[in-house]
């Protein structure tokens, strides 16, 4: 298996240029590849593949106790991004954050985004991640958006865009560390030769962001990772980042409320939380404030955090800044808030809930890529040049009946890289989501978890619907870059 | 430490030492059984679903008694909340929810011990059975090593710890318990070379045949006992198990400066250890003191529960049942 029959197809393809001839950074893993016996590269997917099984970085999938895990696919050629893409990158992303923070900072205190009439005010009131308890609420350092994924892809000119935001809480950091740690035994050389930039210290990052918000001064402040539980199809994650800080991960039936202050109940009684990095939604942190049914959160949780006695990443509310009606608006969030152009663009978007797009959407939806606001895991989506007339329709009346649901966007060919499939090499479309925190200071993973459409054609890359990983490697500009 | 966090390494332990043990006591049977008569080998394969206390749900389920449903019942079966299969995935899940708290390298051995049983349950039919449960004994003694060297001697350790003694006593006491009754009253077999060979089988389901010989030589039902039950020194005996979990429970109670009733009775448990003789024990009745000693590790059981799990206020049961799953299907991260 090798790169000699590789095809770039037409595609913009990340490892080769358009005449098919291999990008200059990435020449050394195509070398190495072309230099392994024949089922070489084979028996090293194999290797990365049995690693992760007996590390048990799987997924589960609900209702079914037996024999039901699988791991995440994973594929071990890396996606290779130069310094120089990465650099502007990195720039884009923590202009997007700051606007992000703002924007949540402001909705939740005086609108003035609203008042100015950049965003119209029914648009955020009539959001499902809006939440009217959040009104008011300061949280400590003013930061809302500690940790950030923000889904980019490129499309057939190679120029990147934002294709959506995820500042609630966005997974899949686990996958990029265990993915590099995978490569570095699968190829071990070549993190040298390639200078490939480091991701392991994402967890200090993290960390430090999370002590940041910390309501006291402590030097070593107790922090936790809130996890709805080890049934939850994310825990492997959860657990993950708790035992990479080594901090606890706790569940809502660890904690407790007692004079305004969070507690975890341990072996010698009550302990006092500082801080929490949440993995639950919203609705159901704390049944008190928001739903009512829900049995993962804390009772008073969120009147502790009102009061100042908790930190809480991220804070409860910035779901209002992913819903994909206000992405369409993000580039003016950057300009409002920040008096600067955006540095990554966004893909064109039409809103359903306006009339004059919606018409447009309705008329063409067979060309383009229709979205559930809310929706997530590629779920709720149609891709109308992939679809039959009877699915088109389908949606049409699913925007009718409910417009302020749905966004539509043209469908981008979204770039490939060389993948392995059924035993060879071959292009799949991929997508980039980098991680940024956002604390005393903002920083840019220099990496991210690639998806990949492993099956051929498609532009989906959910692992729920047949997508995997690939190692991200961003390459340092100097010979003084610390190698992963 | 979070109690939740202490109940589950506790349990993760117990688990683990039962599948353990439930392997031992099958491939012991499984040595034995080639030198017996043919009628006296289902005697000894029914008297194992006794020592795991499970001969109600068996009689239920299963319409004969051979050789291989037994195997499979206390192996594979998952309706037995007892089997190898079940204890190991029980076991897993307990150190799923405590992946912060115990090293990388328990939760990839416990993992791999997982996939062990799996892969061995897909074939149906085991090829070499003595091969399997040797890797299962042999996959607990890593596991085992592995938390020795590569976690911490602090609290949560120590809870690891009791888990496993508590477990290793009562499996030492039930396999005595069930064997010592079955072998005694055959006066057929007494001082025959079956005789002989039924008490070396059981020395070697707790791995005590080589150095119970180092201390008593010849083999007699009264040594047997009285090595398994009040050495103080062979790491699956009774008394041993119990010191060991004194020790671990006193540390617990410096770490979280709480009196717990289950210290007081595991030391005064100890104190009857140290003092008792075997003939006394045979005496008063093998199995009378053997009942009332689990009986006594029950409460124990329930007395750590109460002092460190259980601690106020109270503590929501533990749900995983269908209601807390479809709430939580609901919830998606992005």
């Amino acid at each position: 298996m090798n790169f000699k029959q590789y095809l770039v197809d037409g595609f913009y393809d990340e490892m080769y240029e358009a005449d098919g001839t291999p990008r200059p950074t990435s020449q050394p893993l195509i070398d190495l590849i072309n230099s392994l016996p024949g089922q070489d590269l084979r028996r090293r997917q194999k290797s990365a593949e049995l690693a992760l099984l007996n590390l048990g970085i799987t997924f589960g999938v609900y209702g079914n106790k037996m024999g039901t895990e699988k791991i995440f696919p994973f594929d071990i050629i890396p996606r290779v991004i130069q310094s120089n893409e990465w650099t502007i990158l990195e720039k884009g992303l923590e202009q997007r954050v700051k606007a992000l923070n703002a924007f949540c900072a402001d909705v939740y205190s005086d609108q003035k985004i609203i008042k100015d009439g950049v965003i119209p005010e029914e648009l955020i009131l009539t959001s499902s991640s809006f939440r009217k308890q959040c009104m008011g609420v300061k949280p400590p350092q003013d930061i809302w958006t500690h940790i950030s994924g923000i889904d980019l892809i490129r499309d057939d000119q190679g120029i990147f865009h934002v294709l959506e935001d995820n500042v609630c809480c966005p997974s899949g950091i686990s996958y990029v560390l265990e993915n590099r740690a995978t490569l570095k035994r699968t190829y071990p050389h070549l993190f040298k030769t390639m200078n490939v930039r480091l991701v392991s210290n994402y967890c200090d990052h993290l960390y430090d962001t999370l002590k940041y918000v910390s309501p006291n001064e402590s030097d070593t402040p107790n922090i936790a990772v809130l996890s709805p539980g080890s049934f939850n199809s994310a825990y492997f994650e959860h657990s993950y980042l708790a035992q990479q800080m080594g901090v606890p991960i706790v569940e809502g039936r660890d904690l407790v409320v007692v004079d305004g202050f969070i507690n975890v109940r341990t072996t010698a009684g009550l302990e006092r939380v500082d801080v929490l990095y949440r993995r639950i939604d919203d609705n159901f942190l704390d049944p008190e404030a928001f739903l009512k049914e829900s049995m993962l959160g804390v009772k008073g949780l969120f009147e502790c955090y009102k009061n100042g006695n908790i930190g809480i990443a991220n804070a409860p509310g910035t779901g209002i800044a992913d819903d994909k009606a206000i992405y369409a608006y993000t580039p003016e969030i950057i300009r409002y808030y920040l008096n600067e152009e955006p540095i990554i663009p966004i893909v064109k978007t039409y809103l359903c809930s306006n009339a004059k797009d919606r018409e447009y959407v309705l008329k063409n939806i067979e060309k383009l890529v229709v979205k559930l606001v809310s929706g997530a895991g590629g779920y709720g989506m149609l891709i109308g040049p992939a679809s039959t007339r009877e699915q088109c329709n389908k949606f049409r009346t699913l925007i009718k009946n409910n417009p302020r649901h749905y966004i539509a966007q043209p469908t981008i060919s979204l770039s490939r890289a060389p993948t392995i499939a059924n035993n060879q090499i071959v292009g799949r479309h991929v997508d980039l989501r980098p991680y940024i925190l956002h604390g005393k200071s903002t920083y840019v993973l220099p990496g991210g978890l690639t998806r990949v459409a492993l099956i051929k054609n498609s532009l989906i890359v959910n692992s729920s619907q047949g997508g995997g990983s690939k190692d991200t490697w961003v390459l340092g500009d100097t010979d003084t870059e610390i190698n992963a | 430490m979070i109690s939740r966090v202490a109940d589950s390494i506790y349990w993760m332990s117990r688990y683990l030492e039962r599948a353990e043990n439930i392997a031992r006591f099958i491939d012991v049977n499984l040595h034995l059984t080639l030198d017996l008569r043919f009628e006296v080998v289902s005697d000894q394969w029914l008297s194992l679903v006794s020592t795991s206390g499970d001969s109600k749900d068996f009689e239920k389920r299963y319409k004969t008694s051979s050789e291989e449903d037994i195997i499979y019942f206390l192996t594979f079966d998952r309706k037995n909340p007892n089997s190898i299969a079940s204890c190991i995935s029980a076991a897993r899940e307990n150190a799923r929810s405590i992946r912060d708290t115990i090293s990388s390298e328990m939760w990839e051995q416990i993992n791999r011990f997982y996939l062990l049983i799996q892969k061995n349950n897909k074939m149906n039919k085991i090829k070499n059975l003595q091969e399997f449960f040797y890797q299962i004994k042999m996959a607990n003694h890593l596991f085992i090593g592995l938390t020795e060297s590569t976690m911490s001697h602090e609290e949560a350790w120590h809870f690891a710890q009791l888990g496993k003694f508590i477990e290793r006593a009562d499996k030492t006491a039930r396999i005595l318990d069930v064997k010592y009754y079955l072998l005694l009253p055959n006066s057929e077999f007494i001082n025959s070379s079956y005789d002989a060979v039924q008490w070396a089988a059981l020395l070697k389901s707790t791995s005590a045949f080589e150095m119970y010989r180092k201390k008593f030589h010849k083999i007699s039902y009264k040594n047997v006992a009285d090595f398994l039950i009040l050495d103080p020194s062979f790491p699956r005996s009774i008394h041993h198990c119990v010191l060991q979990a004194l020790t671990s429970i006193r540390a617990i109670s410096r770490y979280t400066k709480t009196e717990s009733p289950a210290l007081t009775d595991l030391a005064s448990l100890h104190q009857v250890l140290c003092h008792d003789d075997i003939h006394n024990i045979l005496e008063t009745g093998l199995h009378e003191f053997i009942d009332k000693f689990q009986i006594k590790l029950n409460e124990i059981d329930q007395e750590i529960k109460t002092s460190f799990i259980e601690t106020s206020p109270t503590i929501p049961k533990n749900e995983s049942d269908d209601g807390e799953e479809n709430i939580l299907k609901k919830q998606t991260e992005s």
